[in-house]
């Protein structure tokens, strides 16, 4: 048995104005097999108008053991938000 | 600190307590688990055994009806099973996808079609006789993996709702055709309507059966159905099958071949005879009509592919080593 081809994920932009969005992965031996085939396989029914790949051995990600400590920054600055602010009655457009 | 998506599931097979509570409560709060959480071995294994054995079963599928392409009665007939045969590769791919994020390589998985060791539905391994076998098909085998696959969607792990959500919006054109085709061959000729009952009559008691075995003997069930990665029993599923066909079989104008079913006023269910879980049985240990015939198939079209599959590879070595010179 030969070494199965290597991995891509698919990215798909579903209508022109919306951003890629990760759709799942595929199989191919190269980046036109793997266009070809992401076609082919997640995009039947007009889902989309333009397709990334990439191999999936370059795609880095968080730790998920970590999330807690690494987002951790983020959480306590409610007054990142607008909510947090205190509108006097009366006052628009603020 | 990060994780590659595909090495993300690492040395934490040995998660101890604290990981396994942590699992659990993901599961009590119906939150999905994705392919770099920490997961229990025996979930993990259970899960590549049921996606795997899905996947088979989609890309062993599209034989029987693959099998009438050439024969459709008109172009657009053709067309349209040429379409869903096509729908059937993609939801095999889309599930070995799915089954690969939890470490198992695709080339393992179809191996263990291969050898025999993987499973796939026992309902692929009756012939399509007649060109009504490929309604019959649509409408009752596809009509039932959609009741099995749509509470998947809502399964505990992530890479599989997800396929799942793809596939059943797929699956209801292909229910729709067979439909469609049992009713033009049920209102057309004499003979056509022959045809279709006789399809009905070969292919109602296999679809019942798809639902695997009875819940009394089903052993998979309770810690399946904790994991979330089973929804509903085989019974209860086999119910809502058969709830919803018979009325259409009425609306066909064909006669389900089971003299003791019955409608139940008080369940507000309907009633059927005994199943022949013999039959079932042999058919799943490898004695069905067409078993043999089936897997050869499989395996003849990956040993004849063998050679485009290593030119590929060859054509893109070359390709990579040209542009590194440039
Ligand atoms: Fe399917
Ligand atoms: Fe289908």
């Amino acid at each position: 048995m030969t070494k199965g081809w290597p991995q891509w994920e698919v990215f798909v932009r579903s209508e022109a104005g919306l951003a890629h969005k990760h759709v799942g992965s595929l199989h191919a031996a190269d980046v036109r097999m793997a266009l070809e085939n992401a076609r082919d396989l997640y995009t039947r029914r007009n889902e989309g108008v333009s397709i990334w790949v990439v191999r999936s051995e370059d795609v880095h990600a968080t730790d998920p053991d970590e999330a807690e400590a690494f987002f951790e920054p983020s959480e306590d600055k409610r007054y990142r938000f607008p909510t947090s602010y205190h509108v006097p009655e009366g006052v628009e457009h603020l | 600190m990060y994780t590659s998506i595909s090495d993300g599931i690492d040395g934490n097979a040995n998660g101890g307590d604290e990981r396994e509570q942590a699992f659990n409560a993901r599961l009590d709060r119906a939150m999905k688990i994705e392919p770099s959480d920490w997961m229990p071995e025996a979930y993990r294994k259970t899960l590549v055994r049921q996606i795997s054995q899905h996947a088979h079963s989609e890309i062993v599928g599209m034989l029987p009806e693959g099998n009438w392409i050439t024969r459709a009665p008109s172009l657009h007939r053709k067309l349209i099973l040429l379409a869903k045969v096509q729908d059937e590769a993609g939801h095999g791919l889309y599930l070995y996808s799915a089954g690969e994020t939890l470490g198992t390589p695709r080339d393992e998985m179809v191996a263990a079609l291969h050898s025999g060791k993987a499973k796939y539905s026992s309902i692929f391994n009756y012939p399509t006789l007649a060109w009504a076998d490929v309604g019959a098909i649509g409408w009752l085998v596809d009509g039932a993996a959609i009741i099995n696959q749509i509470p998947l969607t809502r399964c505990s792990y992530g890479p599989y709702a997800r396929a799942m959500v793809r596939i059943c919006k797929e699956e209801s054109f292909h229910q729709r055709q067979g439909f469609e085709i049992m009713w033009t061959l049920a209102h057309g000729t004499t003979a056509q309507h022959a045809m279709a009952q006789d399809a009905l009559d070969r292919w109602w008691w296999p679809s019942v059966m798809m639902f695997g075995p009875p819940d009394s003997e089903s052993t998979h069930n309770e810690q399946s159905q904790r994991w979330r990665i089973k929804l509903f029993t085989n019974d209860e599923l086999r119910r809502k099958f058969i709830d919803q066909t018979v009325p259409q079989s009425e609306k066909l104008g064909l006669r389900i071949p089971d003299p003791q079913l019955r409608w139940n006023e008080r369940t507000q269910h309907y009633e059927i005879g005994p199943i022949d879980w013999e039959e079932f049985y042999r058919v799943i240990k490898g004695d069905g009509p067409c078993n043999k015939d089936r897997l050869q198939t499989r395996i003849d079209a990956w040993e004849d592919g063998a050679w485009v599959r290593e030119a590929a590879t060859e054509h893109a070595r070359k390709r990579a080593e040209r542009s590194d010179a440039a």
